[in-house]
């Protein structure tokens, strides 16, 4: 049995029943009415996405690719409805569905006790809904209705609660951020529109190597390679969309968003929603390596620079965000060295220890009374042991330690990059093995303040256990920077005092880590034999054999097992050994250290505090200079132009003309006949100058 | 022998006394009146000169209506003069300028 | 006497008196005077058009205007009581100013009718005779109560619109006069001024003051 169109439809527009239900009704279907919906509507999603992936890959199903749906003509330009469902598809299908099954559970819990809690879970399904249409487009209309879709409900949910002036601060600039992006992605896809004459994936891809040799005039005398114009265009909407240098503020500040949103929105799907068109577009970015080249430097220099942002946060979702980044860069970075498979199975990887990661950090911040400060915690694995140790799972992952999911990709990408002879590729390769250190810095640094160490938060309860504040031993920086909020939810206004000792989380909560550990383990031990080496996405993603360092690097591949067992001898995994020792002797055994290390680096810790003044400078220059602008205009053009010159311009210049000819209207009846007697005589000069002839003179 | 030329010119000569009459005599009223019937006068005289030597009688059939309409015209204008003197107790048209603006 | 030269002897004594006349009209201190002078004016005026042949016109001129346009405008002048002295201010003053424009706007004319070209249309035969009428009055009558009808009823509207305006304009009704409404006195119903009161009898004797007629 193949893929039926009706199975498709399901999928997508399960969750938009879900959503419209909770989001309409949900005063009458009330919370738990709410929630059973969406995650109803979610989990047949995520049902038949496993079963579109098991048709598309043992039950040898044929790759679907249809039109639905007309939604309006043009001449010769259908816009149409459709699904391409093919291998790659059907792995961001089941990505998508399975996190957001999973958060929609975790949820639960998470919101329990928020007003907006039908509207948050209508917010999810939307999101879902709107990531479905966007994987599962056929063409570049509709994805371009999904990009913007999940845009916005990224948006909505930054700022879902509205009356914190940080969360709307934050979701505007993520908007206006990605707008940036959107910018290039339309004129990315009327770029293709232009060269190609089509948006539907399979035409535009099937005529995209009549491209070459094809130039664009944008500036005189200088042609620009038709391909290299598409991809680059393309690729800036992915900049935005997936937070890559210098589109990249958003994504940290987007996390004044709920933390199940942060861990599926900005983490596992969403943000990768560039990465997974570029990989769609594989065929046109393989036309131009200028193009990828771009994406490679963009990448790599995300994927260090951002990296070490982290290891100054004290935030412990800031420091998630930072790690986003970084792994988003180095999903860019395979993309650059067109190994496609390699940024959508690093993804896939991704998506599932991040989420973890963020979930994870949501249960802390839960037991910690929404606390969010790591300086406040410390020795909390006590407390919470599943919430510690799937964590621990989380970050072992993402620091690539062998035989965990993480090591494939990354590994993958790294070896990669070291064998691919693209320019660009040597700084790319120094970036990706620096941030392999980095990754281990952060990562290992944020578990032991989490969870290590002292107790660094004070209970006050009814029953007198108190422990003593220990603000002296703070050795980490109390600097608070610019955009560090002031978390209100917090207990008793004061930071690090709780009213109550923190504990497990509910079931709802831990049940989600549970289940996204184990994929965090154990997928890429599993799957990195097809997926890289084995051509398992197979039309999907095309990569020209030239460009094809998978197919050198397959040639030393001997099974995943063999492949871990390798890793343990090479440089990144060294790093990260390097990484752990350090962080384990500074944080565990001597926390002194940390404050002479960061006294005796200050000038280097203020360029990372300041996150390189990109905030900065954008402020200066963007929102200021915006401003200033509008300022501008609005007074040379609205009160001068238009309120001074043209409407009280004309009204005072009809005033003017009024009372000039209000003194010929004097009243006097020999005025008036003095006029007619001069306009005789003008009349009859006039005639006599003009037409003496006309008598016959 | 007279001429078209004669009466011509004897139009003109007249029409320009009314327009000079009307110069001077600017705050009279009546005076004024009487140069307008001065200068329908003039005009007259050219349709009839120019009928009489045209030999077309529609000239004189037009003098005919004028002087009708010109009789009409006195008749209501003294009125409105009577009016507005029985009003105003004057008739010095520099003190009638209500239509000022 | 050479009949043309008589003519245009008769032409120049008359239009002499025209212009004259007319220049008295504009000049003359005392309005009655000014009313004369334009009488005169329009006088010799109807003299000149005698000499084109157009009696009808003359004599009108003479009766409508002279009889009666004139006699309403000395009807006027004389019945109101205007201070002759204030009229006239401003006249020294505006005089050279009136000459100016009165000089140039005659030269401007003269020079756009082209009296040299008019010189040369010398009065031929009488018009109406050659249109085959006894006189002018016929011709002009003719033509009136035929081609021209319908102008000439409206030009007769016109003046009854005239009459009525002018009578409506002036007509005021004295406040103090005493007079009777004939048709009030016609409409009058008798209950109005006598009520029959039906009321029982009275004896003297039991008279008082409280006894009203029941209405």
């Amino acid at each position: 049995m193949g893929l039926s169109t009706s199975i498709l439809l399901t999928i997508a527009l399960a969750p938009l029943v879900g959503c419209v239900l909770a989001g309409f009704l949900g005063k009458f279907l009330g919370r738990a009415g709410s929630h059973t919906v969406t995650i109803l509507g979610v989990a047949v999603s995520c049902a038949l996405s496993f079963y579109v992936l098991y048709q598309l890959t043992v039950g040898g199903a044929p790759e679907y690719n249809q039109n639905i749906y007309t939604w309006f003509q043009i001449g010769p330009f259908n816009a149409s409805v459709g699904f391409m469902v093919d291998r790659l598809t059907a792995l961001m299908l089941v990505v998508v569905s399975f996190v957001s099954l999973l958060v929609h559970v975790y949820t639960i819990g998470y919101m329990a006790d928020d007003d907006g809690y039908t509207r948050f879970f209508s917010y999810i399904s939307l999101f879902t809904f709107s990531m479905f249409m966007l994987v599962m487009s056929n063409n570049f209309m509709q994805l371009f209705f999904g990009w913007e879709a999940v845009g916005l409900v990224s948006y909505l949910l930054i700022g879902f609660w509205y009356k914190r002036p940080t969360a709307i601060f934050a979701n505007l600039k993520a908007f206006l951020v990605n707008r940036v992006g959107d910018f290039g992605f339309l004129l990315g896809i009327a770029a293709v529109l232009y060269f190609l004459g089509t948006l539907d994936y399979a035409t535009a891809f099937a005529a995209a190597p009549g491209l070459a040799g094809k130039t664009l005039q944008i500036t005189a005398h200088t042609q620009w390679d038709a391909a290299t114009v598409i991809c680059i265009c393309l690729f800036v909407g992915a900049m935005g969309k997936s937070a890559q240098v210098p589109l990249h503020v958003w994504l940290p500040d987007s996390m004044e968003g709920p933390t199940p949103i942060s861990a599926l929105i900005h983490a596992a799907t969403m943000v990768t929603a560039g990465i997974f068109m570029v990989a769609r577009m594989s065929p046109l970015f393989e036309m131009s390596s200028t193009a990828l080249s771009f994406v490679l430097v963009i990448g790599a220099t995300t994927a260090l620079f951002t990296g070490l942002i982290g290891i100054v946060q004290n935030d412990i979702k800031r420091v998630i965000a930072y790690s986003t980044l970084s792994q988003l860069g180095y999903m860019t970075v395979a993309l650059g060295v067109s190994m496609y498979s390699g940024a959508v199975f690093h993804l896939m990887t991704h998506a599932f220890f991040k989420a973890l990661l963020f979930l994870g950090a949501g249960s802390v911040i839960i037991a910690m009374h929404h606390e969010q400060d790591m300086r406040y915690m410390g020795g909390l694995r006590k407390y919470m042991p599943i919430t510690w140790i799937t964590m621990w799972i989380g970050s072992l992952a993402l620091v690539a330690v062998p035989f965990t999911s993480g090591f494939y990709s990354k590994d993958a990408i790294i070896e990669a990059v070291g064998l691919s002879h693209r320019w660009g590729a040597h700084y790319a390769y120094f970036c990706v093995m620096a941030g392999a250190l980095v990754t281990g810095l952060y990562t290992f640094r944020q578990m032991y303040l989490t969870f290590h160490g002292k107790e660094r938060f004070t209970v006050v309860a009814a029953h007198g256990d108190e422990h003593e504040p220990a603000p002296s031993d703070l050795v980490y920086d109390v600097h608070v920077s610019a955009d560090s909020h002031e978390d209100e939810h917090h207990s008793g206004g004061q930071p690090g005092v709780l009213h109550h000792p923190p504990k497990e989380s509910p079931w709802v909560v831990t049940l989600p880590l549970v289940l996204l550990a184990i994929p965090s383990l154990l997928v890429g031990f599993f799957t990195v034999g097809p997926t890289l080496f084995g051509n398992w996405f197979r039309g999907a993603i095309h990569v020209d054999e030239a460009n094809n360092v998978l197919a050198e690097l397959g040639h030393e591949f001997h099974g995943a097992a063999a492949m871990a067992l390798h890793g343990f001898t090479q440089l990144p995994f060294l790093l990260v050994l390097v990484a752990f020792v350090t962080t384990t002797y500074i944080y565990l055994f001597n926390p002194a250290l940390a404050d002479r290390i960061k006294s005796a680096l200050k000038p280097l810790w203020t360029v990372l505090d300041r996150k390189y003044w990109v905030d900065d400078v954008y402020f200066a220059v963007f929102a200021r200079g915006g401003v200033l602008l509008g300022r501008g205009f609005w007074k040379a053009s609205e009160t001068a132009l238009i309120d001074g010159a043209m409407v009280n311009g004309s009204v005072s210049l009809v005033h003017r003309i009024a009372a000039t000819m209000r003194r010929l209207q004097s009243g006097y009846l020999y005025h008036y006949a003095f006029a007619m007697i001069l306009g005789l005589i003008l009349l009859l000069g006039g005639y006599w100058l003009v037409g003496s002839g006309l008598t016959g003179q | 022998m007279i001429s078209l030329a004669h009466y011509i010119v004897l139009g003109a000569v007249l029409f320009c006394i009314a327009v000079a009459g009307m110069f001077i005599n600017r705050k009279n009223v009546i005076v004024l009146l009487m140069s307008i019937e001065l200068m329908l006068l003039a005009v007259n005289m050219n349709f009839v000169a120019f009928s009489r030597f045209l030999g077309d009688v529609a000239g004189q059939v037009f003098v005919f209506f004028i002087l009708t309409v010109a009789a009409a015209e006195a008749a209501i204008g003294l009125a409105i003069l009577v009016l507005l003197f029985r009003t105003r107790s004057t008739i010095n048209i520099a003190d009638i300028d209500s239509m000022k603006g | 006497m050479n009949p043309q030269l008589l003519q245009l002897i008769c032409f120049y004594a008359f239009g002499f008196v025209t212009v004259a006349a007319a220049l008295s009209v504009i000049t003359l201190k005392n309005s009655v005077h000014a009313v004369l002078a334009l009488v005169l004016t329009f006088f010799s005026a109807a003299c000149l058009w005698l000499l084109l042949e157009a009696e009808f016109l003359a004599l009108a001129l003479i009766v409508v205007y002279v009889g009666a346009v004139m006699v309403l405008f000395l009807f006027v002048v004389m019945m109101l009581d205007i201070d002759q002295e204030k009229l006239r201010e401003g006249f020294v003053k505006f005089l050279p100013v009136g000459l100016i424009v009165a000089a140039v706007m005659l030269v401007e004319m003269l020079g756009l009718i082209g009296v040299r070209a008019m010189q040369t249309k010398i009065m031929g035969a009488d018009p109406a005779l050659a249109a085959g009428m006894t006189n002018n009055t016929e011709w002009l009558g003719h033509a009136l109560y035929t081609k021209f009808l319908l102008p000439f009823e409206i030009a007769a509207l016109i003046l009854t619109v005239g009459i009525v305006a002018a009578v409506a304009l002036t007509l005021r009704e004295r406040r103090d006069a005493r007079h009777e409404s004939a048709s009030q006195q016609v409409k009058v119903n008798p209950r109005d001024r006598v009520r029959i009161v039906k009321m029982a009898p009275v004896r003297p004797d039991e008279s008082t003051a409280s006894q009203e007629p029941q209405p």
